[in-house]
């Protein structure tokens, strides 16, 4: 019985632990950032290997996902006539879920966990220590440009999703299923909201920018020193991140969607 | 010195990229084009009932769009729906006497604000009362008026 009190209760601390160095992590990052904008030549290089490798996995999931919400959506719209009504309802979802959600998703898998595998092997062949003994802050050198460039890719990539999968879900709607190009683009313009519909999405793949590229480095950084640890924690960025995002989606819907 | 070269513009055509997304929902999904000619003059409207009308429906005259609801209030003295329409500026020549009606689009539709133009010589200015208004027919009284006056003639 006791034993079971106490392995909670090493638990608990272990995990508050871990949570306290994360945000101390966290502002050692934020306490970077602004040193980077002298030499930025750092953070294009991780925009490179996080944003631009990003785009085809993106570009061609919001293809195939705007394609497939239009075909879905058409066999049930077509039941009440109102398949004039398929670009507000592929922009909609796009837009206010989708977008965000889907692409950090996959940015978590995509760029996630290669920040975390290669931190993590950084920290394991002890090149981050070797800076520090050059007098090189790592924080500063190799942390913080990967999560301004994480930061700034997020929004983009959302953005790129949804742009892309409304191209999709209208090749398929007008190309394939016949909708009226004018209803659909007509509908959808009338119905999607630049403040409350785009820029809402666009501020929720902000936050997810920024918790997913955070757990990424924080796994990285914090990973045993083996092979096996910095396997365990690129497993464990993909599945946090998941976490993350599903739960901050939800409160994120809510706070922003919730009177509508 | 070349890959460095090759990896600035690759970013460069990311960041491009992201952007013209961007632009491309702005313009081409959301309304934001709509609100370029939003600085128009504002009347006011007050309604019985104003049924399912939301902030944002549009406003339309002949069925052509001339404007869209800005606010809805209750008017805390005869206790009607104080409606706020803007309007276009393109369109500042409705007479005083115009009427506005609120109906509904198809049978399940989103409601919206018809004015029809009277025949007075002067036009309407920011901040002026629409005098002439018709409710929106809410589906449930007009059913029950029915029934109503069904009951009332079986009994005769």
């Amino acid at each position: 019985m006791i034993g079971i009190i106490r392995s909670l209760g090493r638990w608990g601390l272990s995990t508050f632990e871990r949570l306290g160095r994360g945000h101390l992590f966290l502002v050692q990052i934020l306490a970077g950032i602004p040193g980077l904008f002298l030499r930025f030549s750092l953070v294009i290089q991780q925009l490179f290997s996080v944003g631009v490798l990003s785009v085809l996995i993106i570009a061609v999931s919001g293809l195939f996902v705007g394609m497939v919400l239009s075909l879905q959506g058409y066999y049930v719209l077509v039941d009440f006539g109102a398949e004039e009504s398929l670009g507000v309802m592929v922009s909609l979802s796009l837009v206010r879920e989708l977008g965000p959600v889907v692409s950090a998703l996959l940015f978590a898998g995509r760029a996630g966990s290669a920040l975390t595998a290669e931190v993590g092997l950084m920290k394991s062949t002890e090149q981050l220590s070797g800076m520090e003994m050059m007098a090189v802050d790592p924080m500063r050198r190799v942390i913080a440009p990967r999560f301004l460039a994480g930061f700034i890719s997020m929004p983009l990539l959302a953005a790129m999703f949804s742009a892309v999968g409304i191209i999709g879900a209208f090749l398929v709607g007008h190309g394939l299923l016949g909708v009226d190009d004018g209803a659909f683009w007509s509908q959808m313009q009338a119905k999607t909201d630049w403040y409350d519909d785009i820029l809402n999405g666009v501020i929720k793949s902000i936050v997810f920018g920024f918790v997913v590229t955070w757990i990424a480095l924080y796994e990285g950084y914090d990973a045993l020193p083996t092979s096996e640890g910095v396997g365990r924690a690129t497993t464990r960025t993909v599945v946090h991140s998941a976490f993350a995002i599903l739960g901050l989606d939800f409160v994120l819907t809510a706070l922003m969607f919730g009177e509508g | 010195m070349l890959q460095k070269k090759s990896t600035e513009i690759t970013v460069g055509m990311f960041v491009a990229a992201g952007i013209a997304a961007l632009f491309m929902l702005a313009m081409k999904v959301s309304n934001l084009s709509d609100f370029s000619d939003e600085v128009g003059y504002q009347v006011i409207a007050e309604f019985e009932n104003i049924g399912g009308l939301k902030v944002r429906s549009p406003v339309t005259m002949a069925g052509v769009r001339v404007g869209r609801v800005s606010g809805i209030s209750l008017d805390s003295v005869n206790y009607n729906a104080r409606v706020t329409l803007s309007l276009y500026s393109t369109f500042d020549n409705l007479p005083t006497d115009t009427s506005a009606s609120i109906y509904t689009a198809g049978l399940l539709g989103e409601q919206y604000i018809s004015l029809e133009a009277g025949a007075e010589e002067e036009f309407l200015q920011n901040g002026d009362v629409v005098e002439l208004t018709q409710s929106a027919l809410v589906l449930e009284q007009v059913i029950g008026q029915f029934l109503f006056s069904k009951a009332e003639g079986d009994e005769e």
